[in-house]
């Protein structure tokens, strides 16, 4: 016997969440979806939650389980039991719940709005289709397969910290359209995404990728944004100038030059920004957490150059 | 009240290819039940048919013979070819709006061989074309959002009409359980289909017969709902779908012995025969005790494919099979049986879209119907694969227009707010009110089995009979049940309680229909009758009435260039 312990919340009766445990024998090859469905349906009618296709391209069944966001309806239940054959399962993070397993998506749907998510052309279409090569639909090919399920906005942990972050999702829908040889807006999207909120304000975390269900896997596409964002020479940025400088100090001497990179990140002629800087170092400095002032180059920096020359860089 | 020039139920992909089109002019609104991308359009996964000719020469021609001989010859021909011939600019419209589509080498739209097409026309994504056409048309709906409303998470509860004249329909926003009216000059069903009243099947839980049912409510027959499709290649014991292409790319079907058996049902096309003759050909099997270890299953092996052709070519197949039951695919052969798939009937419209209300033609002004939920019919007594996709833009986009036309010229009409919101609050309140001991589940469960086992691939006479009986006593055993959730916020079991109402009703109507038919043809097979009969039988089924007496009439199916012939494949 298995118990799924369920965070329950319904604001209509009791203002405050909690746990609820139900016990269930799991049936042979049952996905998560499949139990809770059986608790809905057999023991309390009142548990809510989405749910819809029931094989893993609808996108409705997003919760968490054992505290990462899942498709109920993807995974074995069995492979979730923990040692004490108790499975939690929880709503799915950063977004607001409304009852049960239930969140309010509208947030996450007005920011994939943002990314001007469709293509956008000048010239009126040919007769027949455009043409693309296999290749050019390799490029869009892994990020058309995100089924805004949420998984990776409900694990991400930046918007745990700033809700203006546009999120994974929206930012993987926009490498669909940045990487879209049809599209005829690059250069104008990669600049609107590396304003404050884009993609250099990701961590590279990589919970993402660990989360979503799909090829899709929205931090593999957040770089590729990025790197066509540095290829189309959208620099004046802080991530932009970050990513340079990080190449720059490397392509030299081999490692990072901790005290240049900040400065270099902000701008050399952004006085409000190198100003800001100053209190931190001045913290560091008293923390001795300051680097050596003066950066040596690591022994075989000459096989590092090699490497970038060999890259052509 | 709410107020807008049209009104669509539905986003998948009629509905929202019916809203652009709408757009253009007039205030449009789209209701679903849950959200746009989650429709089941996008579960689709094989391809989308178009005589491009882009891989070998192809002709609107073929494929509309293929499309009638594929129904059984059930098609109305004049509907058919006005439909495969505006398949290549709907495809091309597709491709032009974003919808991203596998390629050949030369960088055109990529096509593969499909069940019962004779020529490669199948345009795709991969395996998800379905999720491609629903994200591009979803995309062109968050392009135009000033313009274009849509309800996410709201329910339809009912058509508000007058005489023959459409005005609006009670709605209802799950979020708060608000019940309201939407007056419309024109409303649009695109509801989607019903296979969820059979145990196993494809359908989303989404698919439950709510469009069809409110329809049938308001006065209008349903076509050919004996007419279901039964996919050949479904997760066993799931009925999750495994798209048609693992055949149309080369896969084989075998039985418990090892054989190709698909030899001894259609030696010229093989796995790749019409579906209602793959799955009658499993089933066959697997009643003969010749499914895999004796059970009920056959297999769908792929492993002569290769990894680097399934990678590319199915790769969500190949995930499926290894979430659901740790099969990969590349080394071993699937677990398949038939499940329920498709609705050829529903709601009888013309070739414009315009729902019609009897054998005569007669219009329901300001109502259209496109996509699964209706039956136009050009997929007669079974539809060819990839033609799904297909009608649902092709018709989507025809009653969008159909609607802006009416509704161009029309005016609101008067509604009774007060009366058309308290019938379905009503409606809910008896629900509520119920206290007796029956589980809605065990019903609902009941249901499925029943269907599955009397109204399934093979039917007869005993077996309808016993199936009617039994769904009506269900019925009687559903007005006591007991609802456990009496609260107004997101209350998604009252909604599940409404749509099993929807399926005892719809199972009804399917058995009752499918009692009548003594012929078999596409679909629809009856053991005690087991030819087709085109003297008798070459008319469309038409359920009228009311659920306490239903009266079967029937209209002839139009013909205009193929004769009905043998099928043989």
């Amino acid at each position: 016997m298995a118990t799924f312990r369920i965070k329950r919340y319904n604001p209509e009766i009791k203002p405050e969440p909690y746990y609820e445990d139900f016990q269930l024998e799991i049936p042979e090859g049952a996905t998560l979806l499949d139990c809770i469905n059986q608790i809905k349906w057999t023991l309390d009618g009142t548990l809510t939650y989405r749910m819809s296709c029931r094989s893993a391209i609808c996108g409705s069944c997003g919760m968490k389980a054992n505290g990462h966001a899942q498709l109920a309806c993807q995974k074995q239940a069995t492979s979730l039991l923990d040692k004490n054959d108790t499975i939690t399962v929880e709503p799915l993070g950063n977004m607001e719940p409304v009852k049960d397993l239930v969140v309010d998506f509208e947030p996450f749907w007005d920011k994939v709005n943002k990314i001007k998510p469709y293509l956008q052309t000048d010239d009126s279409p040919p007769k027949k289709e455009r043409t693309q090569s296999p290749d050019q639909f390799h490029l869009i090919d892994d990020a058309s397969t995100c089924i805004m399920c949420g998984n990776c906005y409900s694990d991400c942990n930046v918007l745990e910290v700033d809700d203006k972050f546009l999120g994974p999702a929206a930012l993987a829908k926009a490498q669909r359209f940045v990487g879209d040889s049809r599209d005829e807006r690059t250069l104008e999207r990669v600049t609107e995404l590396s304003e404050p909120g884009g993609i250099w304000d990701c961590t590279h975390c990589g919970e993402c990728v660990e989360r979503c269900p799909k090829p899709a896997q929205p931090f593999y596409r957040i770089k590729e944004v990025m790197a066509v964002a540095l290829e189309q020479g959208v620099h004046n940025n802080n991530g932009a100038r970050h990513a340079l400088s990080f190449v720059k100090s490397v392509k030299s001497s081999g490692r990072l030059n901790e005290n240049m990179i900040p400065v270099e990140s902000m701008g050399y002629f952004n006085i409000k920004g190198l100003m800001e800087l100053i209190p931190i170092g001045l913290r560091m400095l008293l923390k001795r957490k300051i680097p050596p002032i003066i950066h040596k180059s690591i022994e075989d920096v000459k096989d590092v150059k090699r490497i970038f020359k060999e890259l052509g860089q | 009240m709410i107020k807008h020039d049209v009104v669509i139920i539905g986003a998948g992909l009629a509905g929202m290819r019916a809203a652009i089109e709408v757009s253009k002019e007039l205030d449009v609104a789209v209701l679903t039940k849950v959200y746009p991308s989650r429709s089941h359009s996008g579960a689709a996964q094989g391809g989308i048919a178009a005589s491009l000719g882009n891989s070998e020469s192809d002709s609107w021609e073929e494929h509309m013979y293929d499309t009638i001989k594929g129904g059984d010859f059930l098609n109305d021909q004049d509907a058919v070819e006005e439909y495969v011939k505006a398949a290549p600019g709907i495809i091309y419209e597709l491709e032009h709006m974003g919808c991203v589509f596998s390629r050949t080498a030369d960088g055109k739209i990529a096509q593969r061989s499909f069940g019962g097409h004779s020529k490669p026309r199948a345009c795709f994504s991969a395996d998800r074309t379905g999720h491609a056409i629903l994200h591009a048309l979803h995309e062109q709906l968050m392009k135009q959002s000033e313009t274009i409303k849509i309800y996410n998470e709201w329910n339809m509860h009912s058509l508000v009409t007058e005489g023959n004249r459409c005005n609006g329909v009670v709605v209802s926003n799950v979020k708060t359980g608000a019940v309201e009216v939407i007056q419309a000059k024109a409303v649009i069903f695109c509801t989607g289909g019903y296979g969820r009243i059979f145990k196993i099947t494809t359908n989303a839980f989404a698919s439950t017969a709510d469009g069809v049912m409110a329809a049938f409510r308001a006065g209008i027959p349903i076509e050919d709902a004996e007419f279901v499709q039964f996919h050949p290649s479904g997760l066993y014991r799931q009925g999750i779908l495994f798209s048609e292409a693992a055949r149309g790319e080369g896969g084989y079907l075998l039985n418990g012995k090892g054989d190709r058996f698909m030899e001894q049902y259609a030696p010229s096309r093989m796995e790749l025969a019409p579906r209602d003759i793959v799955s009658r050909a499993e089933q066959s099997e697997i009643d003969a005790g010749r499914g895999v270890n004796g059970k009920d299953f056959i297999h769908l092996d792929l492993r002569h494919l290769g990894e680097a052709r399934i990678m590319e070519r199915l790769p969500q197949i190949r995930q499926l099979g290894i979430d659901f039951t740790s099969v990969d695919c590349v080394k071993d052969p699937l677990p398949i049986q038939p499940t329920a798939h498709y609705s050829m009937g529903g709601i009888p419209t013309d070739k414009f879209s315009q729902v019609v209300m009897d054998a005569q033609g007669t219009k329901m002004e300001g109502f259209f119907a496109a996509g699964e939920c209706a039956c136009v019919s050009v997929h007669g007594g079974n539809r060819l694969g990839t033609n799904s996709l297909l009608d649902a833009t092709v018709f989507g986009r025809r009653a969008g227009l159909s609607a802006l036309e009416y509704a161009r010229s029309a005016d609101f009409a008067k509604v009774n707010e007060a009366q058309e919101k308290t019938k379905v609050l009503k409606s809910f309140e008896d629900i509520f009110q119920r206290d007796g001991s029956e589980s809605y589940n065990d019903i609902r469960n009941e249901m499925k089995d029943v269907m599955m086992e009397k109204c399934g691939i093979f039917r007869d006479e005993e077996k309808l009979k016993a199936c009617i009986e039994n769904i009506k006593s269900l019925h009687l055993r559903f007005k006591k049940g007991k609802v456990t959730d009496k609260g107004k916020l997101f209350n998604t079991e009252i909604y599940e309680i409404l749509e099993l109402e929807n399926m005892l009703e719809m199972a009804q109507i399917i058995a009752t229909s499918a009692l009548a038919r003594k012929e078999s043809r596409g679909g629809h097979f009856r053991s005690d009758y087991d030819k087709r009969d085109d003297k008798n039988f070459l008319k469309h089924t038409l359920v009228h009435g009311s659920m306490e007496e239903l009266e079967l009439k029937y209209k002839p199916v139009v013909i205009t260039k193929h004769k009905p012939t043998e099928r043989t494949y």
